[in-house]
């Protein structure tokens, strides 16, 4: 009795042994700020991963907040605590490798560039974006464009004017749409949309000579063509909403769209936002011109995943930076996120209106990277900008802001 | 009744107006919270906050509770362990103080005393370095280790002067009789410290569930306290308002509830908090 | 017997000590390693910032200087004023409101029990659900905007959170002279209280150190230039959203502070001022108000550092890039977390700890000297 009673123990153990790993699924987290209406499209790559690896749960960590402004500082915090995700997104370019890569704390992907055969399908620009010390150091989903201004082509008819070319023509413009009664013809929100108005300004005002010459330290941020990049900004801000802060970047589009405004300036994620949430039609519903002065450049910014030292699930993780980089991932996300692949073979059939215009323009424009979004310049710069704007708004100086910005250029080293 | 509206009736009717004027201010964002949580989202706008739902979106409740039932449970077991070990550590401490005192054992209390008062961003880096370096980051037990420690300054007051209260004829009889530090906790001073225990532990309770720097530097997603995981929901984007609203509302209930149900010894709680000696 | 007094002592002191140690490190250890770290570069370097055993330089006062006279931490500088106008609001307020609210109680309304429990309810609640639930309803065209429609009037449109306006505004460079009047002001009133007291000595040079002061204002201080250009820092009318929530939740607190005290004088002693041909206002001003003034000192002291280190409230009502609503608290936050300038959010954080200590130390001291006298 004793001797069938142990066997059954043994048994019962040993059962137990052998069904613990079969029980024990592989994780992936990803890290991401597409909460809200950009998550449809996370969704759908996600969908896409857990197709093609069923055993594989997917934890989507989402922190709110555009642009990522939330998402970073939470990112931070578990980066310094050595609790990293497996892969979080990330915008491609300086604000990866000033912070992270700079400290050794990314893992070098050139040879999963080479093994799928990546260098061949995104543009050297964007590679060379991509790339420090020797190495690659994250995957680009998309890319996304910072310097498009929106309107509605019927409210433009009813009130008489075009989109305008120049910044000049702009002033001018909002003066006549003034007279017209609409009040504040620029919808704009708060804070980081402000960074992003005056990238467009700035990059229309130096041309794109001289706004790669501000990030490569040629040109100071303090020269005199740098300080009328304030001046005009300001005369732009006197066009738009006083109440921006409270507003967030959907709000404000809504202004324009609604009819309040007239022009928004916004990166085209507002593109996903009108067409696929609002279900309006590009070209109809809304259209949309190059930034003012800006014709002809492409600003970028590129999301993008990459992989830290001590991800807990590193083989997952690899499989979704493969899924990422692949034609069909980039397919079954970008048309729904509202940007255009990274790749330069995607199906364009897929995409709607808005992103075949804008897939032209990647292929033809000149390309410049963003500051608002990370490509240009590293966190500690990016992260003080704040402040230079802050000083800007209280007291309108432009001689102020541009030497604050030249004092914190100076102090993080930019361009060096 | 003297007082400055004086005991004569005439009067009262303007007491009685103030004191309704206070309490609608008082009152109108509790208003404001539960309309807007039962609000569909598409009926929330600027323009009409203040009128009541045309339909009564009780759903709200549901999602807000799913999404938070995991930072519930990270509260609940962060709140609960740190109270009772803060307490006990204080109510031992608390002891000492006020019935063993030693050489410069009032210097010693007053240096842990400042404890209680200082910006915990005076401490952020280290702490977190610390944490980090024992492996509790990220989770709930690193969390409940800070909690207790700085816990411990408030908790040894609210005893210490707690136990003044209790004669020292009492201390001393049993001393004389032979007992030691420990047989005179157990059989004098613990059986009277059940109203001591019970405010330290309502006090704590709620200065931990409503902590929120601690939380946001030391946890991850998994290990989230409520406070956090509701300061992340409202902070984002074109922010659909009846979810945080819903969300601020369950993360008010259990500290509500103890306040309701215990409100002495809150009330009690919060005047030890005044240090008086 | 002393060898048991002695064996008493120990005891004591040993069942305290592990609470000794825990404070000792989490408290003043770690005070002291953010204090080694603000001497420090550590951030200024990116590929030092965030690496797993950074590499620092010490450069002693280096980031102290920078926060007070470098171009870029105006908006430390601003955050600072900030707190400063906020404290004194904020104080003046929930004072206010608490002793009205307590006077009310202190008349035995009916339902005397409802109204006590719902003035101090929202002490109970969190600075994120507080500041959550605030933040709609001072959104710009939102809730108390909307309150006066209940009435028919037109909407309001304050800017409550978002207010570009300054008011009590100064120039950061005028801040030795204007430090130099406040300090012989206050010199000046202890040689005045000290002379009603015929304490001859500390009067005599209280008013020697005013003569000092003043002739430093007037002859050296207006040279200090602290920044090159004018830097005007004020009050942001927009701090008055964050006020209204602050006092919302924390009135109850002085409340229930004032009532305590006010249980405690005895109605004898009401009564025999009332005898005595005392009005019901002059027994309040007379004789309530003074004997509470011990309770408006201890509440002033607890307000005032609940307020200098005000974190939550701010972060879940406006976020943490609302610029007019900044405070240092926030500030090294940020500084550290985001611009991963861990050395300067370390310097942001001593400044904070040395505030709140400057006016919980002297407090913290005559309370334990009470007690030792008692």
């Amino acid at each position: 009795m004793k001797r069938l009673g142990s066997f059954v123990l043994a048994a019962a153990f040993a059962s137990l042994l052998a069904a613990a790993p079969a029980r024990a699924q592989e994780k992936l987290e990803i890290f991401s700020w597409w909460a809200g209406d950009e998550g449809p499209a996370l969704k759908a790559l996600i969908d896409l991963y857990a197709k093609q690896n069923p055993s594989i749960e997917v934890i989507n960590s989402t922190v709110t907040g555009g642009s990522g402004v939330n998402a970073r500082a939470v990112l931070k915090t578990r980066m310094l605590g050595g609790d990293p995700p497996d892969s979080f997104q990330v915008h491609a370019g300086q604000e990866l490798i000033g912070t992270y890569v700079a400290a050794n704390r990314m893992e070098d992907l050139t040879s999963l560039f080479k093994s799928e055969g990546w260098t061949k399908q995104f543009p050297p620009g964007l590679i060379s974006l991509l790339s420090a010390k020797g190495g690659i150091w994250s995957v680009p989903v998309n890319i996304h464009r910072s310097n498009v201004m929106w309107y509605v082509p019927e409210n433009l008819k009813k009130w008489g004017v075009t989109p305008p070319k120049t910044w000049d023509e702009f002033l001018a413009t909002c003066q006549t749409l003034k007279g017209k009664g609409v009040q504040n013809p620029l919808a704009l929100g708060e804070n980081w949309t402000g960074i992003h108005l005056w990238e467009s300004v700035a990059l229309g005002v130096l041309g794109p000579e001289g706004w790669s010459g501000l990030w490569k330290g040629t040109l100071k941020m303090d020269d005199p063509k740098a300080e009328k990049v304030w001046e005009t900004f300001g005369k732009v801000l006197d066009c738009a909403n006083p109440d921006a802060s409270g507003l967030s970047w959907q709000q404000a589009t809504d202004r324009m769209l609604k009819g309040d405004a007239a022009f928004n300036i916004m990166g085209d994620w507002a593109a996903g936002y009108m067409a696929t949430t609002l279900k309006l039609t590009p070209g109809e519903g809304f259209a949309w011109a190059p930034s003012p002065g800006t014709g002809g450049t492409f600003m970028m910014l590129s999301d993008s995943f990459g992989l830290p030292k001590g991800a807990k699930h590193r083989e997952a993780a690899l499989k979704w930076l493969r899924l990422l980089g692949s034609k069909d991932g980039q397919d079954a996300f970008n048309p729904l996120k509202g940007s255009i692949a990274a790749r330069l073979d995607s199906d364009l059939t897929k995409y709607n209106a808005y992103l075949q215009s804008a897939a032209k323009d990647w292929k033809s424009n000149k390309v410049v990277g963003s500051l608002a979004h990370g490509a240009v310049a590293p966190e500690s710069f990016s992260s003080q900008f704040g402040t230079v704007m802050e000083i800007y708004l209280a007291g309108k100086s432009p001689k102020a802001a541009a030497s604050a910005a030249r004092a914190i250029a100076d102090q993080v080293g930019l361009g060096k | 009744m003297t007082g400055p509206i004086g005991s004569a009736g005439r009067w009262r009717w303007l007491m009685y107006l103030a004191l309704c004027l206070a309490a609608s201010f008082f009152l109108m964002p509790v208003y404001m919270m539960v309309v807007t949580a039962l609000k569909d989202p598409s009926e929330i706008s600027l323009d009409t906050a203040w009128r009541l739902p045309t339909v009564w979106n009780w759903a709200t409740f549901p999602a807000a509770w799913e999404a938070f039932v995991p930072k519930l449970q990270n509260s609940f077991v962060l709140t609960i362990s740190a109270s009772a070990a803060s307490a006990i550590i204080g109510s031992l401490n608390g002891y000492v103080f006020a019935k063993w005192p030693f050489p410069g054992s009032r210097i010693v209390f007053a240096l842990i005393l400042f404890g209680m008062f200082i910006p915990y961003q005076s401490i952020l880096i280290p702490l977190f370095g610390f944490i980090r370096s024992i492996g509790l980051y990220g989770s709930i037990w690193g969390l409940v280790v800070v909690h207790t420690v700085y816990g411990i300054p408030i908790t040894t007051l609210i005893f210490r002067n707690y136990y003044v209260g209790i004669p020292d004829s009492l201390v001393e009889a049993s001393s004389l009789e032979g007992a030691g530090f420990f047989a005179i906790y157990r059989h004098v001073v613990f059986p009277l410290s059940l109203p001591g225990f019970v405010v330290v532990v309502i006090w704590q309770f709620t200065q931990i569930w409503n902590e929120f720097l601690f939380a946001v530097s030391l946890s991850n997603p998994a290990s989230q306290p409520i406070t956090v995981a509701l300061a992340q929901l409202a902070g984002g984007e074109a922010v659909r308002w009846n979810l945080p609203m819903a969300g601020a509302l369950l993360a008010a209930v259990p500290t509500l509830v103890v306040y309701v149900v215990f409100g002495r010894y809150f009330v009690r709680g919060l005047l030890a908090g005044s240090v008086k000696g | 017997m002393r060898w048991r007094r002695h064996t008493r002592h120990l005891t004591g002191f040993l069942v305290v000590l592990p609470s000794i140690a825990l404070v000792g490190v989490f408290v003043y250890g770690f005070i002291g390693r953010t204090l080694w770290a603000s001497l420090t570069d550590w951030g200024k370097d990116p590929s030092q910032a965030l690496a797993i055993s950074p590499i620092t330089h010490f450069v002693g006062l280096d980031n102290y200087r920078e926060l007070f006279t470098g171009i870029i931490d105006g908006r430390f500088r601003q955050d600072l004023v900030s707190t400063v106008y906020f404290t004194l609001f904020f104080i003046a307020g929930c004072l206010l409101l608490g002793l009205v609210l307590a006077i009310l109680i202190d008349h035995k309304p009916r339902a005397e029990g409802f109204f006590r429990g719902l003035f101090l309810f929202p002490f109970a609640l969190s600075f994120v659900v507080t500041g959550t639930i605030w933040r709609w309803l001072l959104q710009p065209g939102g809730g108390v905007n909307q309150l006066p429609t209940l009435v028919g009037l037109p909407p309001g449109g304050f800017g409550w959170l978002t207010s570009r306006t300054q008011v009590f505004r100064f120039d950061w460079n005028h801040l030795p002279v204007i430090a130099g009047v406040l300090v012989a002001v206050a010199l000046a009133a202890v040689a005045a209280v000290a002379q009603r007291a015929r304490n001859r000595r500390r009067a005599v040079a209280a008013a020697a150190a005013t003569v000092a002061v003043v002739a430093w204002t007037v002859g050296a201080a207006p040279d200090i230039q602290p920044l090159p250009f004018p830097e005007v820092h004020g009050f942001n009318l927009a701090f008055l959203g964050i006020l209204v929530a602050a006092v919302w939740q924390m009135a109850g607190y002085t409340m229930a502070l004032y009532l305590a005290g006010l249980t405690g004088i005895s109605e004898e002693l009401r009564e025999a001022a009332v005898v005595e041909g005392a009005t019901g206002f002059q027994v309040y001003t007379r004789i309530i108000l003074p004997l509470l003034a011990p309770i408006t000192l201890s509440a002033m002291i607890i307000l005032g550092h609940i307020s200098l280190k005000i974190f939550d409230l701010v972060f879940a009502m406006a976020g943490p890039d609302n610029a007019r609503t900044d405070v240092p608290a926030l500030l090294m936050f940020i500084t550290s977390f985001r611009g991963n300038q861990f050395a300067k959010g370390a310097a942001i954080g001593v400044v904070l700890l040395l505030m709140v200590a400057l006016i919980v130390v002297p407090y913290l001291r005559s309370q334990l000297r009470e007690g030792a006298q008692e």
